[in-house]
């Protein structure tokens, strides 16, 4: 009996030991946790998720346990992925506000533009070029379809259109 | 005219998963034959008790779990798995024990882990690993080889049958009278109690190469797995490697001490050392993948069962083995992955 | 000379059901001519060709009729005289698939049907290659990739040429034909692929089970005498026809992911396109029909046919006693690798090596499908190496980063693990499936890094412009401080005063 303690005893502590130890050595800080998951969103950068882009949703989702099922654009894909990442349960994308996606970009119609380069300070990710007073344009590989253009065009000159067309 | 669109290769299918569990069935006539020759009928009423169990146990699962029962009950993997149970119980047990070790091994290590292709355990070894350490007694009291002139009191096929169901014997029969330990479990008690080897093996369980009774009944399984090696359902390396490991290591302790140690032929021919080489370390879902992962999983399983038997607390150690190489799976295969044609490493 | 031991074996592979006894008994057609051919102009691995005649234009056979749009391309050829019918779009088979490319119909006549010219004369050695680009030569083994190119790729040294009359596909026997009845051709042929790259060697492999192709090209070598062709003959085995499994097994090298048989010292070609450039070395003839072996249970009199390119598979089918009842599948190329078409409207082209007629379908529908039980008979058969299973679980978790570790992209879709699957998964399907799935994800991941990438430059920017907007604010508010107001005023004083004094 006596020994049998011992022994159980003596393997509980070095068991503990080692799990101290690896924690230690193997502990992820929360930016990378922060980077795994921002990897893990699409990176349209269109703020639908009710923050001002992917990374800072990213940070919610660690400091303030924000829902997974924020991302429209990611659709329940990456609801998954997150959930399966995070080990929490999925739930379907809640918000259908609109539906932006890697499959469409912007296009800007060259005769209606004014110039007025409302939509290139409004683009996240410079996809749009141009300058004052003359016609602006989407470079097509660059563009990731997040509809931010669209809102502040004063002659509504700005349309969706499929990326492979 | 249309034509259907189809993927290649268009190749009619060589084989299926029900041809190859019929192939191991088949496989398994010739030592059945030997077993009933020594050891009477019992063993074909545990066979049939253990399917029935295994088929309505698998068909219930896969109700539960909502998928297709009539492909998965034809497949024969229940069937195997049963057999191979009714092989590792005694021939004489009640009725209960082929039901719980079937049912338990179907449900338990089949089902629960994801059906046929996901189980981590072989379903079969789950099954008798559970009984024997819920019932020790019924599982190692074998009735003796049914041979007349062996001195000991043979049963009949009723009288089994009898005991089966009611779990009672004819009134002139007495349990404890006509079982016996089976040859490893004597070796085992008596090496503890510090008789020699040599004293062990004069009794008349014992032959000159092993158990009597179970040296053939061996062999025969052998001959089973060589038809499969034959017909290509399995490959050599389990087996051979397996093998291997058990012989070289009783050879070394054998040699070292003849008079503490079971020869390696023995160590071959009893228990269930060649129906686990053949049968069931070459389950295919629990085992390793590669050839090179196969050899390392049959090497090891060999040199523990050689360490379970002679320094464990069972006597037939091939089962806890399996089960314990099965954990290791996932790692060999990790580490025995092959180079992919034409990328540098 | 020799350095390698010319057959060790490649890794994997299976033995498999020989079928070609079907179509090899008999010599090949050679009195087929459709009254109508659909000549696409995408039979190129490679930008289509342009077509250069006009509807109603009387043509002649062998004449061009699709120039190479680039300089790296083949041109096409009428395959018969006759008139243009019409140019337009009409489906054709394309590397797996049927597509839709332009075609340059042709009504067929029989007037002044000589292809013959007089042999062609090369000043030099970019000529050559140039000449065989505008006799429109391309592989003939499958993938028609031009061979000009293919010859002229010199990334290091070309010890050795392999002639590859492997022929592994089970139902395929177009080139056993080919080199029974055309041996000298094809090993002259050979010789000026050989003196084109300026290999030492060149190396004709043939399965066993074509002892009559043998037997044909070792009289061959005998006749020409030459000390640098060498015959070997290879144990029969699913893929070696394969260009890597065969470097591998004559080698003993591999050849690197991503590289060609030449970064190890060879090239392969296949004895067709070896006749082909033959003809049109001897005889200027540009390639304009090809062996096809038309085969299955489903066709009534089995055969090799040389085929005028563009004949409709409909006539050649036709040619050979039309459909034996019910056809359940029609097959372009092998059993193994070759793929289903739901019309028999379609032209033959140049890398239609085989059409197989079937009477009973074959993967996957009729047949029941279990869940993988990790058997591992698929893991010993991959000429990759790769771990079938795994991918397999790796695609259905859609876990794409583990599908890269595991090599799917290095899968040549050879079947091997299909064909000895006992669970009758469909697993080539599924892997290419999962490449698919995979250079998906991978392309909008790179889209999505790039967005990232954009997106933090573009913050960034914005926040140190605003920083400095900041700074020169504070900068001149500080300066305004410093510098007394008076001193300010008495200075703007003295300006307009001096002003006026000017005046
Ligand atoms: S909703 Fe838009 S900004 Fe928010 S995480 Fe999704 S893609 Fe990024
Ligand atoms: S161009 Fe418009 S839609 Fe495209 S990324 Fe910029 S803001 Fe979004
Ligand atoms: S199809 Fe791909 S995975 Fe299967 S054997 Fe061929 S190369 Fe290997
Ligand atoms: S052959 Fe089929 S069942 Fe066997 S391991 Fe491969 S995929 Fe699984």
């Amino acid at each position: 009996m006596a020994t049998a303690t011992v022994i159980f005893a003596g393997i509980a502590i070095v068991l503990a030991i080692l799990l101290i130890v690896s924690s230690h050595y193997l502990s992820t800080t929360e930016n990378e946790v922060i980077d795994k998951i921002e990897s893990l969103l699409p990176r349209i950068q269109c703020a639908q998720c009710g923050y001002p882009g992917c990374r800072p949703y990213a940070a919610a989702i660690v400091t303030d346990k924000a829902d997974i099922n924020l991302c429209p654009p990611g659709g329940n894909e990456t609801v998954r992925r997150l959930a399966k990442f995070l080990g929490s349960d999925f739930s379907p994308v809640t918000k259908y506000s609109t539906t932006a996606n890697l499959n469409e970009i912007a296009f800007i119609s060259e005769e209606l533009c004014i110039g007025c380069n409302l939509c290139l300070r409004a683009c996240p990710v410079d996809a749009i070029v141009g300058t004052h007073q003359s016609m602006h344009t989407v470079i097509s590989d660059h563009c990731t379809g997040c509809r931010l253009c669209i809102p502040p065009c004063p002659v509504d000159c700005i349309s969706l259109v499929s990326r492979n067309a | 005219m249309n034509f259907p669109i189809n993927s290649s290769p268009h190749v009619l299918p060589i084989t299926s998963v029900p041809i190859i569990m019929r192939h191991v069935l088949y496989a398994l006539i010739p030592s059945t034959i030997v077993y009933v020759w020594y050891f009477g009928f019992g063993i074909f009423i545990n066979m049939l008790i253990a399917s029935i169990a295994a088929l309505i146990s698998e068909a219930i699962m896969l109700r539960i779990r909502n998928r297709p029962i009539k492909p998965s009950l034809a497949d024969g993997s229940a069937i195997v798995t049963a057999i191979l149970i009714a092989f590792s119980i005694p021939p004489l047990a009640p009725w209960w024990l082929p039901v719980l070790g079937a049912s338990s091994a179907i449900v338990l290590a089949k089902h629960l882990y994801g059906g046929i292709g996901a189980n981590i355990f072989n379903p079969a070894m789950v099954g008798y690993a559970i009984l024997l350490l819920s019932f020790p007694v019924q599982m190692t009291h074998w009735i003796p080889p049914q041979i007349e002139n062996l001195g000991f009191q043979n049963i009949d096929l009723w009288s089994t049958v009898l005991y089966s169901v009611t779990g009672s014997l004819p009134s002139n029969l007495n349990l404890d009278a006509i079982t016996q330990a089976t040859p490893l479990d004597i070796v085992k008690g008596g090496l503890k109690n510090g008789i020699s080897i040599n004293e062990l093996r004069s009794g008349p369980l014992f032959s000159q190469l092993g158990g009597y009774g179970w040296e053939w009944i061996n062999i025969f399984t052998a001959f089973g797995g060589v038809y499969l090696l034959y017909k290509g359902i399995i490959r050599w390396h389990i087996p051979v490697s397996l093998l291997t490991s058990i012989t070289i290591f009783a050879a070394l302790f054998y040699l070292y001490d003849p008079n503490q140690n079971l020869s390696p032929s023995f160590h071959l021919l009893s228990g269930a050392t060649v129906l686990g080489a053949f049968f069931i370390a070459t389950d295919p879902v629990s085992a390793a993948a590669t050839n090179q992962g196969r050899l390392i999983y049959g090497a090891s399983i060999g040199a523990l069962t050689y360490a379970i038997r002679t320094w464990g607390g069972y006597p037939d150690g091939l089962a806890f083995a399996v089960l314990l190489m099965n954990l290791m799976v996932p790692l060999i295969d990790r580490f025995t992955t092959p180079k992919i044609y034409g990328q540098q490493q | 000379m020799l350095k390698y031991p010319l057959f060790q074996s490649f890794y994997g592979g299976v033995h498999l059901e020989s079928h070609k006894n079907t179509s090899n008994h008999k010599q090949i057609a050679r009195d087929f001519l459709p009254s109508r051919l659909i000549i696409p102009m995408n039979q190129q691995f490679g930008s289509d060709a342009i077509p250069s005649v006009k509807v109603g234009q009387l043509i002649q056979k062998g004449e061009v009729i699709g120039k190479p749009a680039e300089k790296n391309t083949t041109a096409v050829h009428a395959s018969c005289s006759g008139r243009v019918g019409a140019i337009e779009k009409h489906p054709v088979p394309t590397a797996g698939k049927v597509s839709t490319s332009t075609c340059v119909i042709i009504e067929t006549n029989d007037e002044n049907n000589i292809a013959a010219q007089k042999p062609p004369l090369f000043k030099n050695h970019l000529d050559k290659l140039t000449a065989i680009n505008h006799a429109g030569i391309v592989g003939l083994g499958g993938a028609a990739f031009p061979t000009a190119e293919k010859l002229n790729r010199k990334s290091s040294h070309c010890e050795m040429l392999i002639l590859n009359g492997a022929e592994c596909e089970p139902y395929i026997s177009c080139d056993d034909l080919l080199m029974q009845e055309h041996a000298t051709e094809v090993l002259r042929g050979a010789l000026a692929m050989m003196e084109i790259v300026g290999a030492e060697l060149t190396v004709v492999v043939i399965e066993k089970d074509k002892p009559k192709a043998i037997e044909a090209i070792s009289n061959a070598i005998e006749t020409i005498g030459s000390k640098c062709i060498r015959l070997t003959d290879i144990p029969t085995m699913y893929p070696t026809g394969g260009e890597r499994q065969l470097v591998e097994a004559l080698t003993g090298k591999e050849v690197p992911s991503g590289k060609y048989p030449i970064d190890v010292g060879c090239i392969c070609q296949n004895v067709g396109t070896a006749y082909a450039l033959d003809c049109f070395f001897q005889l200027g003839e540009p390639l304009i029909n090809r062996i096809v072996t038309v085969t299955g249970q489903g066709v009534k009199n089995p055969q090799n046919v040389a085929v005028p390119i563009g004949a409709p598979i409909v006539e050649l089918i036709k040619f050979c006693g039309g459909y034996d009842g019910e056809v359940s599948q029609l097959i372009l190329g092998g059993n193994m690798m070759g793929y289903t078409v739901d019309t028999d409207q379609l032209p033959v082209t140049k890398s239609t090596n085989c059409i197989i007629t079937t009477k009973k379908a074959t993967t996957p529908k009729p047949f029941e499908i279990w869940p993988c039980i990790r058997c591992g008979e698929c893991i010993p058969v991959c000429p990759v190496r790769l771990l079938p299973q795994q991918i397999l679980k790796a695609y259905e978790n859609k876990n794409f980063e583990e599908l890269g570790k595991l090599g799917l992209s290095e899968c040549i879709e050879c079947g091997c693990c299909d064909v000895v699957c006992p669970s009758h998964i469909p697993l080539v399907e599924n892997f290419r499936k999962a490449k698919h799935l995979r250079m998906q994800e991978i392309k909008s991941s790179e889209l999505s890094n790039a967005a990232q990438k954009r997106y933090e430059l573009k913050t960034q920017r914005l926040s140190s412009q605003h920083a400095n907007t900041e700074k020169l604010h504070a900068d001149l508010k500080e300066s305004i401080k410093e510098s007394s107001k008076n001193d300010m005023i008495k200075a703007a004083v003295e300006r307009s005063k001096k002003r006026r004094d000017k005046k």
